[in-house]
């Protein structure tokens, strides 16, 4: 009502030659705007679009004024400047002296990199955990859980930087590695292992892959095969037998680590910093993922498994066929959206210097003062991997609604 | 046998040596425990040094350094806050964990000027907080922003972002859920796009850009900016949690207010919210759980918290080269603070669930 007030106030000001039917009119009028709820919702919506645009347009033009005193525009040209800085390991093969967009792309190389390795790993144990967390026996339920407990109540970044220092100061140097497997070497160096020289030298085996899953496809859309005895068996042999083939015919050559003077050269080799990051991140977003699959196996209905049990399925096949399935679904959206937190998480590397997306855009920062073209860079890759996903992730639940809403 | 296992089934309840199968696994695990619990000990007490001057003295044992927690713990807790001063942080610290146990109890909560008298304690105590930590009044030394650490600043941070987020998620939560489009959209587009991204890229935001966007002539202290960054971030995650509990209220609770010709902000203030913010504590302490956690962040904008001065106190050369005391130390009071919500959060959960009808 205030509002109103103040409205009508400044008609009347404009003089006295307003005529006295108008300024009755005036507030009747808008006084019955008032009443009716679209015309309120309409105001309020826009008091709050103008406040929105009066922000940006605040900030926006103190950027463009702040950039301007410092004779910087936003230019996004510097990225096909050479870049001098130099890190390890990458998947895009930057180097120093490479473009500024190689080594984004390096950096964001990296970052998938660690996640996809993560969220393995990361499913891995958390099923794991999960399962043992649900044993009949109390010991183990209690153990797993005060793990759980401990690992989700202390900072990821602390144990990241934990176990950076636990590689670097208690490994041993590369001379007394450990060996766990023939060939593989861990040591403070990071990790060693044989790998085929040249990635042209897999070919084969991924065409082989490749064939074993189209046959697959084309077999499942075969009714004849389904009636037959090997239809569980397809799958497996499918995926195992043309790369074994392949292995066979035309053997990649294998280069082998070999220690020379202080440090492995041969082979192929992850840094400390990226086993600090694995370990770190799978340990800490398993004991998460553990409890949402623990409540999935806990939301399967009691009927499903007293049923499976009047079947007489043993343990085992009780959990593959009956539990596991049915669990894994109710838990698929919470898992999704811990994978892409496992992937935000990825970027603490920039703690240990593992040159991830954000570490590139930092030292990027440090050489040129793009701060304000850096930064989108990295605001707008995470951004668009989450908005990717969630759509993803709002597909397939509408999906699942369409096929499991009638039964639920 | 049976009588066996019966007995220790009633001994030690069910579960751990009730089958042969179970009992034989039960065996190993506390064969193993014994053995780590044996090493842990012979590790921390037998070979644990508690009188050395530097690591190296440590190292000769082999075994835990209580020798440096003895001289570098005020360090750690205060990060490097004034020695003769420190007893302002503790003071300030005590505050805010009170503040803190009296925002999640539900006893406050039901009150009817409960949330009232807890937004007046938050704007009282923040002050007195800060008076507390900055000083330069009542004969007590000014003390520069940049000389907080420690774990008054990592729970100062979290529980002041977290309170700040509360506001601001409140009206996020009610836009999200609005009947204007507008609203709506501008409530979606802020919690997603800071769902979305990574909170440490919203700190290089705070600590780098943040003077690009204000008129020139502006400072503010990092320690503020970051506060920010945390506030605008744990917003959009506190505005989700909400949205939850805004959407549990059965329609007939605004179908009643509206009989009564209550306004749409006399629905939602003695309505609505009462009722979806009790349901929501729990997610909320467990958001603050995330918060309190994720301030170690700001080890990367090169602030001293908890963690930052955990990092510092092996810098100097004597000490250099420990990191498992430090860490493990640091690590103990973050389990306290985290498992004591955590267990507070689910208990409420379990109360709730029970009042839920």
């Amino acid at each position: 009502m205030r509002l109103l007030a103040r409205a009508d106030c400044s008609g009347p000001q404009r003089g006295a030659e307003v005529s006295s039917l108008k300024t009755m009119a005036m507030p009747n009028l808008l006084l019955r705007l008032w009443h009716r709820p679209s015309s309120r919702a309409r105001l309020w919506q826009s008091l709050a679009l103008g406040l929105f645009v009066a922000a940006i347009w605040w900030l926006s033009t103190n950027l463009t004024g702040n950039l301007a005193r410092r004779d910087l525009g936003i230019d996004f040209r510097f990225l096909s400047g050479r870049a001098s800085f130099e890190f390890g390991e990458n998947l895009a093969g930057y180097q120093a002296g490479d473009t500024f967009l190689r080594a984004f792309l390096a950096g964001l190389g990296n970052t998938i990199q660690v996640a996809v390795a993560g969220i393995v790993l990361t499913t891995i144990l958390a099923l794991a955990l999960a399962l043992v967390r649900l044993s009949p026996n109390r010991l183990a339920r209690r153990l797993s859980g005060a793990w759980i407990e401990l690992i989700r109540n202390t900072p990821l970044l602390l144990q990241l930087l934990f176990w950076h220092q636990f590689i670097i100061r208690q490994l041993p140097m590369p001379r007394q590695a450990w060996e766990p497997l023939p060939g593989v070497f861990l040591s403070n160096r990071g990790l060693v292992f044989p790998a085929p020289e040249t990635a042209a030298a897999l070919l084969p085996i991924i065409c082989a892959v490749l064939v074993g899953i189209s046959v697959a496809l084309v077999l499942r859309r075969t009714p004849s095969v389904h009636g037959s005895r090997f239809y569980h068996f397809l799958p497996m042999c499918l995926l195992v037998a043309p790369p074994l083939i392949a292995l066979l015919i035309a053997p990649p050559s294998i280069s082998f680590p070999e220690l020379k003077g202080f440090n492995f050269h041969g082979g192929s080799s992850v840094s400390p910093e990226f086993i600090a990051l694995l370990c770190a991140l799978v340990i800490y977003q398993s004991a998460f993922m553990a409890e949402t699959i623990r409540s999935g196996i806990l939301a399967v209905p009691k009927g499903q498994i007293e049923a499976a049990q009047a079947l007489g399925l043993p343990r085992f096949q009780l959990l593959r066929l009956v539990v596991l399935p049915q669990a894994l679904r109710i838990a698929i959206p919470p898992v999704t959206s811990q994978y892409l937190s496992l992937t935000k998480n990825s970027s603490l590397a920039v703690a240990i210097g593992y040159p991830d997306l954000v570490r590139v855009s930092q030292v990027t920062i440090s050489e040129t003062g793009r701060a304000v073209e850096c930064v989108s860079i990295l605001l707008a890759v995470y951004l668009s991997l989450s908005l990717f996903t969630a759509l993803i992730m709002d597909v397939y639940n509408r999906r699942v609604m369409r096929r499991g809403g009638a039964a639920a | 046998m049976r009588g066996i296992y019966r007995i220790q089934k009633k001994r030690f309840g069910g579960g751990i040596f009730d089958t042969p199968g179970n009992a034989l696994f039960s065996l190993i695990l506390l064969a193993l425990l014994v053995h780590w619990g044996m090493g842990v000990w012979d590790w921390t007490i037998t070979r644990g040094t508690w009188q050395a001057e530097t690591a190296e003295d440590c190292a000769k044992n082999g075994g835990f350094c209580w020798a440096f927690l003895r001289d570098r713990w005020r360090l750690i807790l205060f990060g490097p806050y004034p020695f003769q001063e420190q007893w302002r942080p503790a003071l300030a610290l005590v505050v805010c964990l009170a503040l803190l146990s009296a925002s999640v109890s539900t006893w406050i909560w039901g009150k009817a000027l409960g949330p009232r008298l807890l937004l007046f304690c938050w704007i009282l105590g923040v002050p007195l907080m800060v008076l507390l930590m900055a000083g330069g009044m009542f004969g007590m030394p000014r003390v520069p922003m940049r000389l907080w650490g420690g774990l008054p600043l990592t729970v100062m941070l979290a529980s002041v972002g977290v309170s700040l987020a509360f506001l601001l998620a409140i009206a996020l939560a009610l836009g999200r859920v609005s009947k204007m489009p507008v609203l709506r959209w501008m409530a979606t587009g802020y919690i997603e796009f800071f769902r979305g991204v990574p909170l440490i890229a919203l700190l290089f935001l705070a600590a780098i850009l943040f003077p690009y966007f204000v008129p020139p002539g502006w400072s503010m202290d990092t320690l503020l900016r970051a506060q920010l960054a945390f506030a605008l971030f744990f917003a959009a995650y506190m505005a989700e949690a909400m949205r939850g509990g805004l959407q549990s209220i059965s329609p007939g609770q605004y179908d009643a207010a509206q009989a009564l010709g209550l306004s749409w902000w006399q629905t939602q203030r003695q309505i609505i919210l009462p009722q979806a913010l009790r349901k929501v504590i729990p997610s909320l302490v467990n958001i603050f759980i995330a918060a309190f956690k994720d301030t170690s962040l700001v080890v990367v904008i090169s602030m001293l918290d908890l963690l930052g001065a955990a990092n510092a106190s092996t810098a100097e050369a004597k000490w250099w080269g420990l990191y498992i005391e430090p860490y493990l130390f640091i690590a103990l009071i973050y389990l306290i603070f985290c498992s004591a919500m955590s267990a507070y959060s689910r208990s409420l959960e379990r109360r709730l669930g029970v009042g839920e009808r």
